[in-house]
């Protein structure tokens, strides 16, 4: 990998030095002259020498055999003394993608006392294997902790597949593991599916707050990693007849790999409502704004499984704190499904949530300009469509199967 | 005090388009914003240096234009900016992009602290502050709300899922910040005009200068590959339900339930 110059054959034109991008090929008496220092190797010279004194050699890319990594895995989030929703939606779809390559999916934990209980549950929701790493210093997450653990697991079993759920927690861990191993990484991908030919991870995800989705492809590196978005995938119902097995891995794990400290831990206030995570929606304007529209909204909210949000009006109006509202100089959001409620769609609005994957707008106003966003459009008045939506939401709910 | 600010130059939202060959944006011809976020994080060192003697530099990889984002920053109050451009840039995932923004920060000296958004509004993925601080070898803290450094130390606010973390680091660590962080200050008209001067204190890198392959950035340095991209659909088709309230709200069920999308937990 170097540029080499015949310097009997070199005429001295300088041709190769007006090529070159960066200043690394010099004329020194009449001569070109190579500066490693400063060669890039982007070959951009090759083809300027007239009288065939330049050659080199420019590395070329192939795509090693990775026919050694097998296996499809899940990095499992625990929240309090179970799982975040997202193990059992990332386990489903990694089912989908193992019977296909004919392949075991994994779960991986980390904690400090993790139970045979926590594990029945993954087998029967699509593990064939549960790993799991117990140590003091993995009981809450931080990231040098886990990075390293991780690192530890992946290197010593070579899955082919990683899968990290795209929570606050997955987004800081993915990156930084994907750096240390030298791994491609695909964000918050919404679809995943195998290439019937070449059988690799296709990795479907949307960028540009929604406006545009892209599949990505990891030819380079191994285990294909992504991290994907909760609310997605569809987990497998539980079916307690499948059988798994459970491995304990030891990690050498010295307090110095890890630097920080947690100093405290505040859950569940108001001040701290993560939206971006939410996988619906429930946002309100004006007309939401008395104790009566709270309650109708709230309700609805709860029915459906949604964060509440709103328009800078209800802010203002004292009805919701700031870190409710969506907008410009509120919060962008992304989710699934947004309703917006009595909302009437101005730009700074919009410019907060126009990314998300559905928009049901309901307005008594047919000319409200949310309506030019949205995919279910409804004219009415939000108090009798409401109530009636969180009742038919409930009956639903009693007799849904998989949905 | 050394204070590193990462700023990207993004296509504004409303008018993107893909170059059907390459499947990569394509930027000429578009307007272009400092991604919100950064202006947040710019804001945060900014603050920082009217207590503490500190010196702000920022750094940004694009394409020439994206020099506009650098004399924003200083405008802003950046004691310096670094332009990272090179057509060898070009086409890199995160991977690629850490590895330039790792390198150019390495080469540019000692740092207490670099400040970055949380994510960029057009790539989306939030990768390159959590890459940028496992390359430099330095703690990370990510989503944050609030910031405060004291004897070599930065204590900050993350947001979790339901939840904030307080959490304490040594320095130099790296930190993304969200908009909450702060409200960030206009450039003054003074500055504005300084930072368009001869004068004024950017300096622009290529690969050669910060000592990269072309092989281990852009597009040829990258470990993923983009196979296409996509518009989800031509803009939302809007369908409009009426009826009674139950016909509209049984009309809303179904249509999550054809479109396979859970309703409730
Ligand atoms: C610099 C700047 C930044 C801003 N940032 C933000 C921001 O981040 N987020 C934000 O939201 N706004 C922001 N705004 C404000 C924004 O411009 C709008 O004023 C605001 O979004 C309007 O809120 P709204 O839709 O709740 O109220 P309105 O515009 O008053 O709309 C209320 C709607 O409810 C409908 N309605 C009323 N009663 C009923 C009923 N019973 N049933 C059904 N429909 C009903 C009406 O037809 C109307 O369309 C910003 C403004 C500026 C200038
Ligand atoms: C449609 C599409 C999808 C993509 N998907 C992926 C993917 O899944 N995986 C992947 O590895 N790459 C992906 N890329 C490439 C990725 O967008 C680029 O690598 C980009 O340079 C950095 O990623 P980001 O915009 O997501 O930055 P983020 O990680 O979201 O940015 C976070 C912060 O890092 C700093 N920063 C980021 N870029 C720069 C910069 N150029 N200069 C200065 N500071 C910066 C800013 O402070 C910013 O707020 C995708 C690109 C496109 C067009």
């Amino acid at each position: 990998m170097s540029i080499l110059i015949q310097q009997d054959r070199c005429n001295g034109c300088g041709l190769c030095a007006r090529s070159c991008p960066y200043q690394a090929l010099e004329m020194l008496d009449k001569k070109a002259t190579w500066l490693e220092d400063r060669c890039t190797l982007c070959g951009a010279c090759l083809e300027s020498c007239k009288v065939g004194a330049l050659s080199g050699e420019i590395p070329t890319r192939e795509a090693p055999d990775f026919r050694e990594y097998r296996g499809v895995w899940v990095f499992v989030e625990r929240q309090g003394s179970g799982f975040h929703r997202s193990a059992f939606e990332l386990l489903g779809c990694a089912r989908g993608l193992a019977d296909f390559l004919g392949e075991d999916v994994s779960s991986i934990m980390l904690g400090a006392d993790s139970d045979d209980k926590g594990f029945n549950e993954l087998i029967s929701r699509g593990a064939d294997q549960c790993i799991a790493v117990n140590h003091p210093a993995l009981g809450q997450y931080r990231t040098c902790s886990y990075t390293h653990a991780l690192t530890h697991l992946v290197l010593k079993h070579r899955p082919s597949i990683l899968l990290i759920p795209a929570t606050t927690i997955g987004r800081d861990l993915a990156p930084r593991l994907a750096r240390r191993l030298k791994l491609g990484l695909t964000a918050d991908c919404t679809r995943l599916a195998i290439d019937p030919q070449e059988r690799v991870l296709l990795q479907t995800r949307p960028a540009f707050g929604g406006n545009i989705m892209a599949t990505i492809v990891t030819r380079y590196s191994r285990p294909q990693t992504a991290t994907v978005r909760p609310g997605v995938m569809k987990p497998l119902d539980i079916d307690s007849t499948r059988k798994g097995v459970i491995v304990f891995e030891d990690v050498n794990l010295p307090d110095s790999v890890d630097v920080t400290k947690i100093l405290e831990c505040v859950m569940n206030i108001e001040s701290a409502t993560n939206l971006s995570e939410a996988g619906i929606i429930v946002a309100g304007g004006r007309p939401i704004c008395s104790e009566q529209g709270m309650s109708v909204l709230k309700e609805f909210a709860e029915a459906i499984g949604a964060e509440v949000a709103c328009t800078r009006v209800v802010v203002e109006e004292g009805f919701m704190s700031t870190d409710r509202q969506v907008g410009q100089t509120g919060q962008t959001v992304r989710p699934e499904i947004y309703f917006a409620c009595g909302i009437s769609g101005a730009v700074q609005h919009r410019a907060g949530m126009d990314g998300s994957r559905y928009i049901v707008a309901i307005n008594r106003d047919p000319d409200a300009p949310i309506f030019e966003i949205a995919d279910v459009a409804v004219v009415a008045d939000i108090y009798q469509i409401l109530p009636i939506l969180t009742r038919t939401i409930k009956d639903y709910k009693g007799l849904s199967i998989t949905c | 005090m050394k204070l590193v600010v990462l700023i990207k130059q993004i296509p504004n939202t409303s008018n993107v388009r893909i170059d059907p060959k390459t499947g990569n944006l394509v930027r000429e011809g578009v307007t272009s914003i400092m991604n919100p976020e950064d202006r947040h994080a710019l804001e945060a060192a900014l603050s920082i240096k009217d207590h503490f003697n500190a010196v702000v530099d920022v750094i940004s990889m694009g394409p020439p234009q994206a020099i506009e984002v650098i004399c924003e920053g200083l405008a802003m109050g950046a004691d310096k900016g670094i332009l990272l451009t090179d057509r060898a840039f070009a086409g890199a995932d995160t991977w690629a992009t850490s590895t330039a923004l790792g390198n150019a920060i390495r080469k540019n000296g000692p740092f207490d602290l670099i400040l970055a958004g949380r994510q960029a509004i057009d790539g989306d993925t939030a990768q390159i502050g959590p890459q940028i601080a496992e390359f430099l070898g330095i703690p990370q803290i990510t989503c944050v709300s609030a910031l405060e450094l004291s004897d070599g130390k930065v204590v900050a606010n993350r947001i979790i899922e339901n939840g904030c973390e307080r959490i304490e680091t040594p320095l130099p660590a790296l930190v993304t910040c969200l908009a909450s962080l702060n409200e960030p200050r206009y450039p003054t008209v003074g500055r504005i005009l300084d930072s368009v001067l001869e004068s004024t204190p950017i300096e622009i890198w290529n690969a050669a200068d910060i000592g990269v392959k072309a092989q281990e950035v852009g597009l040829a340095g990258s470990l993923t590959q983009v196979l296409k991209t996509f518009t989800p659909k031509g803009g939302r088709e809007t369908q409009y339900l009426e009826g009674t309230p139950s016909d509209i709200a049984s009309g809303i069920v179904q249509f999550f339930v054809d479109r396979q999308v859970r309703l409730g937990e």
